[in-house]
């Protein structure tokens, strides 16, 4: 299936993309799959496969939870190759993976960037992998067509930041808030400055950078909120426990209201001019 | 060669040839950085340095003494001498470094201290330092290991820290870094992360064994002056690799002097249960550094085991694996049953009730001993027993029916 890459996916959207995260093997492999295309058919932009991983430092209680669970029944990284073939075989929108790093250098990036290309994977998210480290997955990524998304954050020098703009292809990962991922019910004024640095940054440099904005994004209200000044909003912890709480049609129902998030102002039912 | 080993004991960070680095996420470059750049200027203050030499003196009563162990020298065959870092306050040789980091936080601004305990000794040792510098405190331990170490999370308690029992994962000490972690991300403006061993991204893995290397520079002086001549092998236990590398550091350079870190067998080198991290582990990644550590093949980081809290890790400080790969260094498993026989014959031999890690390293110079009649040991006595009384005396069936229920 011929697909968008993830800038085109979020640009297609008018710069209003609502992108899902769910760790894969959750509850079990059947299921993560069907949340997945679920999440998809909502209206999610992009999916964000999370691997999970025995000392994941970045990651919040809910997810932590959840992932560990699928770790303690034997999760193999075989899964995840599974997961994308079934999902892109399904949906035709982006699916991106969340990794920290030591599973790909284990496995070999080379290795990895070519297997979750064959798989019909869009690229990866590298919470634990900051640029001046990315040399050998920047080259794999080239040489198999893959998006590479770095995280930029609140603290990050101006320096950091330019590095973060240059080595991203897709978004650059816009961390709202210093903290770890989980439902927050204020997004943090941070998010905005941030994501308006970036941008400046990035027209310094004659460049252009979609960001899209995670950690702490529960709600329509927030992901409206969030669009004002990015270019998508990034859902996680809300869309791992509705899944754990509802199934299926829990997490279906809750990406479907967050899509209601990501209409413009005028398309919204009973929006006044 | 000459001229390539002059250089050992100038090595320093981010990279120990393919070992260290800096890996970890966006939101905690920044202060890595900041703290890089903090401890590059202590480095080179001379009032820093006085009045990290002033606490050493006056607080945690160094230099550490150099004990000859006549009648464990009797019964092993060799010349044993232990560097006495059990007779610092607190009881290991953590309090170095906790009092060095607290100065740099203090520089920095920084009000609160947190940190992650495996035995609980790196915990103690901060809470201590947080009490003396009037900083808050927070201890993130393993829930395994606050049930094997209940004394030492009672003296931090009466210390003032707070002690968060970690129930993610392995619920040990790995865990534990990892949720000690997760606060810095959340709280890095207020707090300074405490790291307790030589691992970590950098500048952690440089930073502690500075603050560690007087260990090694006394004993090699204490040696001379006691022998006349240096030691032919200095040992020491690895876990992380603190008090390995503070002894090791003023050795480096003298190619005829042995190294021999002791890694924590478990229940035998030949079984699945050990903290072999350098003898079984791989290199990749782990806390945010590059390093030999226990992993299976889709690079998930596997459980490590030990009788010894404080050895029960999967991984080991950077500059350990690259001193194992240029063959400076060698690294010899010890199991449980070999360090308690080891713990046992030097409390009735000398009278002194060394750590469950300690005697790891007594362990191996027993051995050591064995093969070398005669020769000239020193060894890392890197903490006390006190705290592991309890499982000592499990061990070896010492307690009342009474004592066993508590």
């Amino acid at each position: 299936m011929s697909r968008m890459s993830t800038a085109d996916a979020i640009r297609a959207t008018g710069e209003r993309a609502l992108i899902g995260y769910l760790p894969v093997g959750f509850p079990d492999l059947a299921t993560s799959i069907e949340a997945a295309v679920a999440i998809a058919e909502a209206g999610c932009t992009a999916i964000e496969l999370g691997v999970p991983y025995s000392d994941p430092a970045m990651d919040g209680p809910v997810i932590q939870t959840a992932t560990q669970a699928v770790l303690d029944r034997g999760f193999r990284l075989e899964e995840l190759f599974e997961a994308i073939e079934a999902i892109t075989a399904r949906t035709s929108v982006p699916v991106l993976v969340m990794t920290y790093w030591n599973p790909v250098l284990r496995h070999g990036v080379d290795r990895f960037a070519e297997r979750l290309a064959a798989a019909g994977g869009a690229g990866l998210i590298t919470p634990d992998l900051t640029p001046e480290n990315a040399a050998e997955w920047l080259a794999a990524a080239e040489r198999h067509g893959l998006d590479r998304i770095f995280l930029a954050a609140p603290s990050s020098s101006d320096a950091r930041l330019d590095a973060a703009i240059e080595a991203s292809r897709g978004f650059v990962y816009t961390v709202s808030t210093m903290g770890t991922t989980g439902a927050r019910t204020d997004v943090d004024r941070a998010a905005r400055a941030l994501s308006e640095r970036i941008a400046e940054r990035a027209a310094a440099t004659g460049g252009e950078a979609l960001r899209c904005v995670g950690l702490g994004i529960s709600t329509p209200e927030q992901v409206r909120d969030v669009l004002e000044y990015a270019d998508g909003a990034i859902v996680g912890s809300a869309l791992v426990r509705a899944l754990d709480e509802g199934g299926v049609p829990a997490v279906r129902a809750l990406a479907a209201s967050l899509a209601e998030g990501t209409l413009a102002p005028t398309e919204r039912k009973g929006a006044t001019a | 060669m000459t001229e390539r080993q002059s250089k050992l004991r100038e090595q320093h960070g981010p990279w120990f040839g393919e070992f260290g680095g800096v890996f970890m996420p966006e939101p905690l470059m920044a202060a890595i950085d900041e703290l890089a750049a903090c401890y590059d200027e202590c480095k080179r203050d001379p009032e820093f340095q006085a009045e990290f030499a002033a606490l050493s003196r006056g607080y945690t009563g160094r230099p550490s003494m150099l004990t000859e162990a006549k009648r464990l020298s009797e019964i092993a065959g060799a010349r044993i001498l232990l560097k006495r870092e059990d007779l610092n306050h607190t009881g290991s040789h953590k309090i170095n470094n906790v009092l060095g980091q607290a100065l740099v936080a203090r520089r920095l601004g920084k009000t609160r201290l947190i940190a992650e305990t495996g035995a609980g000794q790196h915990g103690v040792a901060t809470a201590t330092a947080a009490a003396l510098f009037g900083m808050e405190c927070v201890v993130y331990m393993g829930e395994v290991d606050t049930e094997r170490q209940a004394l030492n999370v009672a003296r931090m308690r009466l210390l003032g820290a707070q002690v968060v029992p970690v129930k993610t994962g392995s619920r040990t000490l790995k865990d534990a870094i990892n949720e000690g972690l997760r606060d810095w991300v959340a709280n890095v403006e207020s707090t300074h992360y405490l790291m307790g061993t030589v691992a970590g991204p950098h500048p952690f893995p440089e930073m502690v064994r500075d603050f560690h290397r007087a260990i090694g520079e006394e004993a090699r002086e204490q040696t001379i002056a006691l022998t006349g001549a240096l030691p032919d092998a200095v040992l020491a236990c690895v876990g992380g690799g603190s008090n390995a590398m503070g002894i090791f550091h003023a050795f480096l350079d003298d190619p005829g002097v042995r190294l021999i870190g002791l890694e924590a067998a478990g229940d035998g080198a030949s079984t699945e249960r050990h903290a072999l991290s350098i003898e079984r582990g791989a290199p990749g990644l782990l806390h945010g550094m590059r390093t030999y550590l226990l992993q299976d093949d889709d690079g998930q980081t596997l459980e490590s085991h030990s009788i010894s809290a404080g050895l029960d890790y999967p991984g080991v400080g950077p500059e350990h694996a690259w001193l194992h790969d240029l063959g400076r260094a060698e690294y010899q498993p010890v199991s449980d049953a070999e360090a308690m026989d080891a713990f046992l014959a030097l409390t009735r031999a000398e009278g002194i009730i060394p750590a469950i890690e300690s005697a790891h390293a007594i362990a191996g110079a027993m051995r050591l001993a064995a093969e070398s009649p005669g020769s000239t040991l020193l060894v890392s006595l890197s903490g006390r027993g006190d705290k592991d009384v309890a499982t000592a005396g499990r061990w070896f069936g010492l307690l009342d029916e009474e004592a066993k229920q508590a």
